[in-house]
């Protein structure tokens, strides 16, 4: 497990609701996948999901901006329910940036053009401004030397800042995160982490679905437990970790904590 | 021993493995079988090549204006000479064939850039979907005439060379953005577009061009109101297009298949909407995957063409069988047929060489 360096300051959380999931079902077919998921994600605010594989993590992360549909419920994401308007969704997705396990970087596009595609195809800003925002942030993920790049000439965890970099030039009021380390080789793994954890420091309001328990502790105001398609556990990382409540929790836990 | 441990220099191979030695071994004799095949390769050159070179350069005729100016035993390239004109430019009027030669012209001077390393490639695009809008139609203006005081040439007078690059030319730049339609169509969620176009692509595949140009000009005139003519070379076209365009519908599905289900979802959860996601992420990744297929389909498209002399145009191909059979010219049609075949040759080469420049060209960074 990989201790990021620093510890943000938990800031008292806004009352503004960024994200409502309420009684929300999915079916694959006749599996059920998700049941009966309901979570509220205040402004600001930080989840960990975690779980074992196949328990409905990713899924329940891509529901919020639509990359899966759901039968039954509702999403709610910055006051704007998710609905079958295309419009609508294409408006939601805007303001929510997404990282993918495997990065998902555009191959044929250097790491700039990856960056600026959304601003200026989007927000149809004009390429300048795209450009100045995109080196920024590039900054920020520390390698802006690479802008000129393609993404099949960088290392995994720089394709993974990269990949954050290109969300958060869109400007997202969300960001969610599935399992962004989990592919990575371990010594990258830190540099993603750290990048995680300056955003979590800027206030963004995150949902962050790893087992880097380490990142958890620090940066999540709270932790959920997802197993069978349920949450089983949501609560506050000091008292998830010491105090868990279910056996399937503590059997999780102490099998991501002594492997 | 307590010695200290001296990094190994680097080595140079052994001297079997490099160079022209290390080249013949690998390639020619690294096996007995190798070997033999080998030797009876160099065999059957050293037979069959020195006559024909013979016959096609040492005793060839190159000079004069009629058939008794050829010697007997080698190839005649004076028929060549003589018709070379008509072959390349079929029925044109003699007066007016200057006009092909500038529309040939502006297309190099046009499309020059698009060669040149050093244009950007933003321009590049811009130049490139700019001839394609505007070249057809400045052509079609300077070939047909009527319009701008030039005298009208009939398409049913264009021919040769010409007429191949015409049907080339317009059912390569018209087959390859409606197969990607189709491809796109195929795969659609819609099912009437994708009844529609799955019906369409295997209605064509279904039947040989040769049918399909037959059909149009035998069949197409009897479903038409009597007295409406629509042209023959249009026919054609409209034939040769809509039949590759089904092929290269395919070879561009195949592409599409290749794209990773993350780039549509990296795409989509950018906000990017369905025509923006293939058009900036799916389609470039997907063509590039396809170009060998791509090229394969207008290699076959440029000689299919040969097919229209089914229907009375007088392509390179027909013109140069109509010459063999000119009473004054009997006996010549090897010459006439390796001459075609050099120059379908050299244009098929050249698309061939072209696309494998552009592969490496677009090639960005190693494959994960
Ligand atoms: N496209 C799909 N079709 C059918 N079943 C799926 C599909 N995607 C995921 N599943 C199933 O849904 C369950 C939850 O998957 P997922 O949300 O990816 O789990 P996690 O991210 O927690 O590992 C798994 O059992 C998986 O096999
Ligand atoms: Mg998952």
């Amino acid at each position: 497990m990989t201790e990021p360096a620093v510890s943000p300051t938990l800031k008292p959380l806004s009352d503004h609701v960024m994200i409502l999931i309420e009684a929300v079902h999915k079916w694959y077919g006749v599996f059920h996948v998700l049941k009966d998921i309901n979570l509220t994600v205040r402004k600001g605010e930080r989840i960990v999901v975690c779980g074992p594989s196949g328990s409905g993590k990713s899924t329940t992360i891509r529901c919020i901006n639509r990359l899966e549909e759901y039968q039954r419920g509702r999403i709610v994401v910055d006051g704007q329910e998710l609905s079958n308007d295309v419009k609508q969704i294409e408006r939601i997705r805007r303001e929510v940036g997404m990282v993918f396990q495997h990065f998902n970087l555009f191959p044929h596009l250097t790491v700039l053009e990856n960056c600026t595609l959304g601003p200026v195809w989007v927000r149809k800003l004009p390429r300048r401004q795209a450009e100045e925002i995109a080196m920024r942030y590039l900054e920020r993920v520390r390698i802006p030397e690479q802008a000129g790049k393609y993404p099949g000439q960088l290392s995994g965890g720089q394709q993974q800042r990269v990949a954050i970099a290109r969300s958060l030039c869109m400007n997202p009021k969300i960001m969610l995160f599935d399992e962004p380390t989990s592919a990575l080789d371990p010594e990258m793994i830190k540099e993603v982490l750290d990048t995680m954890v300056a955003l979590a420091e800027d206030g963004m309001t995150m949902i962050c679905v790893t087992h880097e328990m380490g990142f958890a502790k620090t940066v999540a105001h709270r932790v959920i437990f997802m197993d069978g398609g349920e949450i089983i556990e949501e609560k506050p990382p000091e008292e998830f970790f010491t105090h868990p409540e279910s056996d399937r929790t503590r059997l999780f836990l102490s099998q991501i904590l002594h492997h | 021993m307590a010695e200290s441990r001296v990094p190994h220099s680097n080595l140079p191979p052994p001297a079997s493995t490099v160079g022209v030695v290390g080249w013949l071994r690998r390639n020619l004799f690294s096996s007995p079988l190798n070997v033999i095949l080998t030797l009876l390769a160099v065999y059957l050159l050293f037979v069959a090549l020195p006559p024909l070179l013979r016959w096609a350069f040492l005793d060839a005729s190159w000079d004069g204006d009629n058939r008794d100016a050829c010697r007997p035993g080698g190839a005649c390239w004076v028929f060549i000479r003589v018709h070379f004109d008509q072959f390349m430019y079929g029925f044109y009027p003699d007066g007016q064939r200057w006009r092909v030669n500038a529309a040939v012209l502006l297309l190099i001077l046009g499309a020059a850039p698009l060669f040149v390393r050093a244009v950007s490639s933003k321009f590049k695009i811009r130049l490139g979907l700019g001839l394609l809008i505007a070249y057809p139609l400045i052509a079609f203006i300077l070939l047909k005439g009527g319009m701008t005081g030039l005298p009208v040439v009939d398409t049913s007078q264009w021919g040769g060379l010409l007429l191949t690059l015409v049907i080339a030319g317009v059912g390569m730049t018209a087959a390859l953005p409606l197969g990607v339609l189709l491809a796109l169509g195929r795969r659609s969620r819609l099912p009437a577009i994708q009844t529609l176009c799955v019906t369409f692509i295997e209605l064509w595949r279904g039947v040989p061009l040769i049918t399909v140009l037959f059909m149009s000009s035998v069949m197409l005139p009897l479903f038409l109101p009597a007295g409406m003519n629509f042209d023959k070379l249009l026919r054609a076209l409209i034939g040769v297009t809509l039949f590759q365009a089904a092929y290269m519908a395919e070879v561009v599905r195949g592409g599409l298949q290749a794209i990773p289900k993350g780039q549509f979802e990296a795409a989509a959860a950018l906000g990017l909407g369905y025509w923006k996601t293939m058009g900036l992420i799916v389609l470039p990744q997907a063509l590039k995957l396809v170009i060998p297929g791509i090229v394969n389909t207008f290699i076959a498209l440029f000689k299919d063409t040969s097919l229209v002399l089914i229907i009375g145009l007088f392509d390179l191909m027909n013109i140069v069988h109509n010459a063999t059979t000119n009473p004054a010219w009997l006996g010549f049609s090897t010459e006439g047929y390796i001459f075609a075949a050099v120059v379908y040759w050299l244009f098929c080469f050249g698309m061939s060489r072209y696309s494998q420049n552009l592969e490496k060209h677009l090639h960005t960074g190693h494959k994960r």
